[in-house]
């Protein structure tokens, strides 16, 4: 028993970082349909711009907070200067686009940083909490926390605010948003900076745990990219629980089966759900019109 | 079809790319650049296939380098464990690599867009993984080598020699690709590309005729995969990896999906470009990220179909 606590908890804590990255695909797809496989960069970004900040010195809040904004800097300029200018393209245009930010960012992030894996020290120290026989770092408590957080604070922001009402229109339907007078080009502006800096804190709050460096980011976008579609695409929930669930069937698989298949098991999960259920576990059946 | 339809669009562009293979040489100041060219084709077999798939039939497939994998694989197992000649393993890989895609491509083609993407890179890693697992067969992470391919008493080895396979596989790939979008099933998969309901409505049999079209690209992506290997003389589980698929995806988009010679522009573009920034060293990443994307950006129909849309507008003038 304390075993299967000690592989759920690991589970939760990466499935929670995937979640994020998750609903970071999730933002962006639903104000401009556009898969970002640069939001695993933004994860990388996050986590190694505080590293680097903080070894210059800069204190780690502080340091932290840098990264945020600098992140979402990115995440704004990927929007204006390799999207939007070719806006009209094919899906798969796009997508390429993408791609190719993240081997220019992942490029730019060996020159400026370096090659190496970095650390951060954990917030609350490193002694595990004993827990049903399971030890479990703070740290873990930290990201699924700050997980939590970040997921409440995007509900209460799109349900609550004029802002969110209007991301929650250009998702149902562009024209119609633009119709109403919604600025669109503005909302996907806004999602791409928010999901940049979703990622970024994701960086920040792993990198104590999993460590990180210049290329950590495509097995992250995968992961994240495997959590939005198994959740659905375009369901915030989805993505959320998507993400929690491979975090899961990874931790049990390395737990039980073994380690060298856990990237395995995640995807033949996949595999058998898309089949299963083409639309992902929470995604909205698409009436094609023609 | 009457003869002079056969000799323009069969006829010409195969001499075309045919002149090509046999011209470039008498360029080349260097053996390095037969081995340059043979990778250049070896790519290019696998991104036509990959093109039937994504430009005609419109599926995108992440996962295409698992098929590759496959390739590579029996040419180094198939003559390694079982003593079997390696051409007869090249043979074989393609035909198993028809029956995975047969047996995969059933249920994922029914998933559409993102969602057929990830299943497809799902698939394909799966593929990597097992190879990087199954150290006992594969050599794991290290791979292991290929023994040189022996036609008829002739051990083949040396650029030169592969440079000339390559090419003419691939112009025989490039002829086969180009007879087979003119054939009713590549007027059936253009219009499935076009609208898959209006496909339907016509009585086209949509299911199965993406299947097929899965199927005929598997199998270039695996005769590539073999070449790939023999010519190396080694194989790691990378060829299958992700960021091989995500390449072969790359080559399609950049030649241009849709145009068959666009593959052979798409492949030249991105094996030579790495070749070419090894000189900016540590911005070699940067500069092919930026170049991708500036491609994208500015000839977002791929290479081949914006310059022959430019050439076309310019004449009019």
């Amino acid at each position: 028993m304390a075993e299967l606590l000690q592989f759920a908890f690991s589970g939760l804590t990466v499935g929670a970082i995937y979640a994020l990255v998750a609903l970071g695909f999730t933002l962006i797809h639903n104000a401009s349909d556009i898969i970002n496989f640069a939001q695993g960069e933004f994860v990388m970004l996050g986590g190694m711009t505080t590293v680097f900040m903080a070894t210059a010195g800069i204190p780690l809040p502080l340091a932290m907070l840098i990264a945020i904004v600098v992140t979402t800097g990115v995440g704004l300029a990927l929007h204006r200067f390799a999207i939007e200018p070719a806006r009209g393209a094919s899906p798969v245009a796009l997508i390429m686009i993408t791609i190719g930010a993240s081997v220019f960012l992942r490029g730019v992030a060996q020159i400026v940083f370096d090659k190496r894996f970095h650390s951060l020290p954990p917030l609350f120290g490193a002694d595990p909490i004993q827990f049903g026989g399971a030890a479990i770092l703070p740290q873990s408590l930290v990201v699924l926390a700050g997980a939590a957080v970040i997921v409440a604070l995007l509900w209460l922001f799109v349900e609550r605010t004029l802002l969110g009402k209007a991301v929650i229109a250009t998702a149902a339907n562009r024209l119609a948003a633009r119709l109403i007078g919604v600025d669109t080009r503005r909302i996907v502006d806004f999602s791409f900076a928010v999901s940049a800096a979703i990622g970024a804190i994701a960086g920040i709050l792993i990198t104590p745990i999993a460590l990180t460096s210049y290329d950590v980011g495509t097995l992250l976008a995968l992961k994240g990219f495997a959590a939005a579609m198994l959740g659905g695409i375009g369901s915030p929930l989805g993505a959320v629980v998507g993400g929690l669930l491979i975090g899961m069937i990874e931790a049990l698989c390395a737990g039980y089966v073994s380690s060298s298949y856990k990237d395995a098991a995640a995807f033949l999960i996949i595999l058998v759900v898309l089949i299963a259920m083409p639309q992902g576990l929470f995604g909205r059946v698409k009436v094609e019109r023609v | 079809m009457n003869l002079r339809a056969l000799i323009e669009t069969r006829l010409l562009p195969a001499i075309l790319v045919a002149a090509i293979v046999i011209i470039l040489p008498m360029f080349f100041p260097s053996g390095y650049y037969y081995r340059i060219g043979a990778l250049v084709f070896i790519f290019a077999l696998a991104v036509v296939g990959l093109n039937l798939l994504m430009g005609f039939a419109g599926q995108v497939s992440l996962g295409h380098a698992g098929f590759l994998g496959i390739g590579a694989y029996s040419v180094a197992i198939g003559p390694t464990h079982f003593g079997a000649p390696s051409w007869l393993c090249l043979f074989a890989g393609a035909i198993l690599s028809g029956a995975v895609a047969f047996a995969v491509g059933r249920p994922i083609l029914k998933l559409k867009g993102h969602y057929l993407a990830i299943a497809t890179l799902g698939f394909g890693l799966l593929i990597a993984i097992v190879l990087n697992n199954e150290a006992a067969w594969t050599g794991g992470p290290d791979g292991m080598n290929v023994p040189a391919l022996t036609l008829f008493g002739w051990r083949v080895h040396g650029s030169d020699a592969w440079y000339w396979i390559a090419g003419a596989t691939f112009v025989g790939g490039f002829l086969l690709a180009l007879n087979l979008m003119e054939s009713p099933t590549g007027r059936a998969l253009q219009a499935i590309h076009d609208s898959e309901i209006a496909a339907r409505v016509l009585g086209i049999d949509v299911a199965r005729k993406k299947l097929t079209v899965f199927i005929i690209s598997a199998m270039y992506a695996s005769v590539a995969g073999s070449f790939l290997a023999l010519f190396n003389g080694l194989v790691t589980p990378d060829v299958a990896g992700f960021l091989g698929s995500i390449e072969l995806v790359a080559m399609v988009v950049l030649g241009g999906m849709g145009s068959i010679f666009g593959s052979l522009v798409g492949a030249a573009v991105l094996v030579v470009l790495p070749q070419v920034l090894t000189i900016f060293q540590e911005y070699e990443q940067a500069l092919l990220g930026l170049i991708v994307m500036i491609f994208m950006i500015f000839l977002r129909q791929g290479i081949v179909p914006s310059v022959t849309a430019a050439l076309a507008g310019w004449r009019k003038c």
